[in-house]
């Protein structure tokens, strides 16, 4: 009481923050935006530096003669592939064998909650084939792994015969201090899932797997390929895995390096570097590819098969091969000399890469933003709820008179009616209830009577039920507000802030608290006015209707259906492959079905965030706008 | 006629061989050390600091080559990059790319490897303090007549190097042990060389008699690596100790090139540093004292039928002694323990390196020794 601070400074701080809390709000949006903006911007980024000694420079001698080989043991692979109708286990077996690796399989079975029309799977059972290179002088802690996917049709042969040509290749090597893993998975993520739980002796997502027989050690780093056509243009390389996890930037450093020196032609984001920053088209080229990372990892989902490592803490990266109509092509050999570079280098590794950064945006592969630089973003978007939560309390604690009204708010005091807080917690209780207590079989039951549902029918069930208990229908339909939502999440931020890329969900989710704002007041106000009104909903009062359709609309516009909506879209023309609105509507079915199939599958955080926290926080304000 | 011509040119030759004998005795006993000894050490491991690991052997082999035997060389060496599991070429270590010349060879004989090699283990055997039960080719058994070279390569810093990735080794601790081997007449005349970053940071600190000191770069440099093998993957030496061993290619025992010529290797157009040398603690003329002196053994052998007359060398030298400056005298030993001067006298501390903990000799002339109560302060 005026102790240890100024009771009259405290009361003007106090009324500034009052009066002034809409224009600092959008100052501070405005700013959070423009810093995120300003990131791509070449002069405020860093190049990109190999921090990790060990690892030092690219000061090996690649000498991996035999990519021609590697091509034909690929073609060899692609007929055996067709002959089995799946993978061609013995062939596989028998080959690395006769190049001298001890090798193993693993059988796993798994059946998905409801049919993937994406890929045309529900009972999923398949065999993982591995070989091990045992260090000839080293003991057997530490290993590497290089894999390839065997993926149906005419995908992935070449990589699967690379992979095959380095085996050969490294086996006659003396100096590997670690122990290499050759994997060849079946049903590309999982089956890289089911062979890392049998690895690692975890069994987090209830799949079916016989053990592994043989074990190589703590994996220090791991490299996925995906390679489709003969020669290349250029290589990717992919970052992102589940939960937006990256790997340790070393990595990304390493393949950038070993890319400069053998002189391929190397991407991220699937988009070539520009070197004109200064020009607006070479700043959009940067901000699209680190706008392109940003959604990538906010949709939570693994984009290569390398993306589930990272929950091991194991550095893992994809390399795909891209054949597009350039002159310049690159051929196997020059490809598996890269690899063999890389390596090497992660040959002399004594410990986990853990000296570079964690948390990254990258505009190219030789600039990068650590996080350091690109949370005052979101901190400032933060610093809204913050002020917003501020002046609720301050006008809690000692309402102040609204003299510009001419009228004294006498009711504000009156606490609305027991109802009206009731409803909406009921709801939420019962959408938390239904989550955790119904397998996701029976959830997508409820809403479908047809017990083995189709994804689409899926989607649009929730999409349904989300509108029904928006409307009050007061179905286990909360329930449906469970929608794994890649690409975005409105109002994200306000719970997860360590979640990175998030700046799609919280642009829209910082223009909803905005819009909050207003609506407070406009609730207030529709107080004291006229009681007119006659909209559907939980706790229905009246107010002037024009404002509340108003508000009603932008509200559903700022859903997080219609949100996830615009970020399919949005998602689309950043990779310059912009969709009709039919197809962006397929695709965003498919994307909320893929997004429950993953939390299912891999344990993916997206859909269960986006049930627990987002889609109730959305009803709660649904009601509050139609609130007395 | 002719016999008596030739017995009479016999007689002159003898008697001018006999006045040279004379006089070249005197040259004999110059240099004043009649064994050396050498402790080199290598204290970085890993994979990557091959270099390290190969300046040491590189420095073996020209030290054994030059007439040291392994009985008076100490190596201390960190890691053993021969057999490191990422080694391309097992049990080799290469100083010249393309693999020409494997310095580690059948015949070396590492005394203090993998994790003996510590600032202990090293301060240890600079100060004799070992216990009983080590063994010979553990120990620097150096007497006051032994010339000592001591070679430390690895990481260093302003004032320190490293040992293993986990402890220092001060200037200062290295300046106090060799003020305790001079105490206790440990050696005659001492080559430090030092092929670290800020190598000159660490001889800044001494100051016992009779010590030269060669960095490779001053404080504030670092020194670089010369060349790398891309076969190996890693670099194989450091440019300082490239350009010395190339220097040491050329002499060979009878070879009279002194220290004046050590001095200029490696100038700073090749080694990018600025190596620096230290002179003003040594005794005789720097130009005075050969290479050999330090490199090798070299025992100095005249077969002569003369008997020669010995007493007038000593004294020569020690007419060379008071021909000095006066100041040399208080470079000269002093009692062990001198009991009366304690009892009556009391202890003189003085302070000549500050951030010292226990009480050492002063220079003034009436002087105490005080045993320092541990080797190192670490």
């Amino acid at each position: 009481m005026g102790l240890l601070s100024d009771p009259n400074r405290r009361r003007a701080l106090i009324g500034l923050l009052t009066r002034l809390n809409a224009p600092i709000c959008v100052v501070c949006y405005m700013a959070g935006v423009a810093w995120f903006m300003g990131l791509a911007f070449e002069p405020f980024t860093l190049r990109t530096y190999m921090s990790e000694n060990a690892m030092g420079s690219t000061m090996v001698e690649e000498r991996f003669p035999a990519g021609e080989r590697a091509l034909a043991t690929g073609r060899e692979f692609a007929a055996h592939k067709k002959k089995t109708g799946g993978m061609p286990v013995d062939w596989l077996v028998k080959t690395m064998q006769s190049r001298g690796l001890e090798v193993f399989t693993q059988r796993f079975s798994r059946r998905l909650p409801f049919p993937d029309e994406d890929k045309e799977r529900y009972m999923v059972k398949g065999t993982n084939v591995y070989g091990i290179l045992r260090a000839p002088r080293a003991p057997r802690t530490e290993a590497l792994v290089l894999s390839a996917p065997c993926t149906a049709g005419d995908h992935n042969n070449q990589a699967v015969g690379l992979l095959l040509g380095l085996a050969q290749y490294f086996r006659n090597q003396v100096y590997w201090a670690k122990d290499i893993i050759f994997l060849v998975n079946e049903h590309d993520l999982i089956g890289m899932q089911a062979w890392l739980e049998g690895y690692h002796h975890t069994n987090t997502t209830g799949m079916d797997w016989s053990p592994l027989q043989g074990r190589g050690g703590s994996i220090q780093a791991a490299l996925s390929l995906e390679l489709s056509s003969d020669v290349v243009t250029s290589l990717d390389l992919v970052l992102e895995g589940l939960n937006g996890q990256l790997p340790n930037l070393d990595l990304a450093n390493l393949f950038y390096a070993f890319c400069q020196k053998i002189g391929v032609l190397c991407t991220t984001q699937g988009k070539l570097q520009r070197n004109d920053w200064d020009s607006v088209s070479g700043y959009s080229h940067a901000v699209q590819t680190m706008m392109l990372m940003a959604m990538k990892q906010a949709s939570g989902r693994p984009w290569g098969d390398h993306g589930l490592f990272l929950r091991y803490h194991i550095e893992a990266a994809t390399i795909k091969g891209i054949n597009s109509f350039r002159q310049y092509k690159t051929d196997a050999t020059t490809v598996g000399r890269l690899l063999e570079g890389m390596y090497r280098k992660l040959n002399n590794l004594l410990e986990r890469l853990h000296q570079s950064y964690f948390f990254y945006l990258m505009s190219s592969l030789s600039h990068f933003v650590s996080i350091g630089y690109y949370m005052p973003a979101f901190g400032l978007l933060g610093v809204i709820l913050l002020l917003r939560a501020l002046d609720l309390w301050v006008q809690l604690a000692s309402p102040p008179p609204r003299t510009e009204d001419g009228v004294v708010d006498a009711e504000q005091v009156s606490s609305p009616g027991v109802l009206s807080v009731l409803t909406p917690l009921a709801v939420v209780l019962t959408a938390i209830a239904v989550y955790t207590l119904l397998p996701p079989a029976t959830r997508a039951r409820v809403f479908y009577c047809n017990p083995v549902c189709d994804v689409r029918r899926v989607s649009l069930c929730l999409l349904k039920a989300a509108d029904g208990s928006g409307h009050g229908a007061g179905l286990e339909g909360a329930e449906a507000g469970g929608r794994a939502l890649p690409g975005r999440a409105a109002g994200l931020h306000r719970a997860h802030q360590l979640l990175p890329g998030l700046h799609p969900g919280s642009h829209a989710g910082a223009r909803g608290r905005l819009r909050h704002a207003q609506r407070a007041k406009v609730t207030r106000l529709q107080r004291l006015g006229d009681r007119c009104g006659s909209v559907r909903s939980l706790t229905s009062r009246s107010s002037s209707p024009p404002r509340r359709v108003l508000s009603a609309f932008v509200l559903v516009v700022l859903s997080p259906a219609c949100t996830l909506l615009f970020s399919v879209f949005f998602f689309q023309e950043l990779q310059e492959m912009p969709v009709s609105f039919l197809d962006g509507w397929m695709l965003y079915l498919s994307v909320i079905s893929q997004g429950i199939l993953d939390h299912a599958l891999y344990g993916s955080l997206v859909y269960p965030l986006v049930a627990l926290l987002v889609y109730p926080c959305w009803l709660l304000f649904w009601n509050i706008l139609f609130w007395k | 006629m002719k016999i008596l011509g030739l017995l009479s040119l016999l007689a002159t030759h003898l008697s001018a061989n006999s006045v040279n004998i004379e006089e070249n005795a005197g040259q004999f006993f110059s240099s004043g050390h009649t064994n050396n000894w050498a402790v080199l050490v290598c204290t970085s491991r890993f994979w990557f600091n091959y270099r390290h690991v190969a300046n040491t052997l590189s420095v073996y082999r020209s030290v054994k080559r030059l007439g040291i035997p392994d009985s008076h060389i100490v190596l201390m060496l960190a890691d053993d990059m021969a057999c490191n599991h990422r080694n391309p070429k097992p049990a080799t270590v290469f100083s010249h790319k393309n693999m020409e010349l494997n310095v580690y060879g059948d015949d070396v004989e590492v005394d203090y490897r993998g994790y003996e090699v510590t600032v202990e283990n090293f301060l240890r055997v600079l100060t004799g303090r070992l216990p009983p039960s080590t063994p010979r080719s553990k120990r620097l058994l150096s007497d006051d007549r032994s010339n000592i070279l001591i070679y430390l390569t690895g990481h260093g810093g302003n004032g320190f190097l490293k040992f293993q990735d986990s402890e220092e080794i001060s200037n200062v601790e290295l300046a106090d042990a060799f003020q305790q081997m001079w105490q206790k007449r440990r050696y005659n005349e001492l080559l430090f060389i030092i092929d670290t970053c800020q190598g000159a940071s660490m001889y800044e600190r001494f100051y016992s008699p009779n010590l030269m000191a060669l960095a490779s770069s001053q404080v504030g440099e670092d020194s670089l690596s010369h060349q790398p093998d891309l076969a190996i993957g890693v670099h194989l030496m450091d440019r300082y100790t490239f350009y010395l061993l190339e220097f040491l290619e050329d002499i060979h025992p009878a070879s009279k090139s002194n220290m004046n010529d050590l001095f200029k290797v490696c100038p700073k157009s090749q080694c990018v540093s600025t190596p620096g040398h230290r002179t003003d603690l040594f005794l005789r003329d720097p130009g005075s004292a050969l290479i050999t002196d330090f490199f090798g053994s070299v025992r100095k052998v005249e077969i002569t039928m003369e008997t020669v007359n010995l007493t007038d060398p000593i004294e020569q030298v020690e007419q060379n002694f008071v021909n000095e400056d006066l100041q040399k005298e208080s470079y000269s030993y002093v009692d062990q323990l001198p009991v009366s001067e304690i009892i009556h006298q009391g202890l003189q501390l003085v302070n000549n390196n500050p951030g010292l903990s226990h009480p050492h000799l002063s220079f003034t002339g009436q002087s105490v020794c005080c045993r320092p109560s541990s080797i190192s302060s670490i």
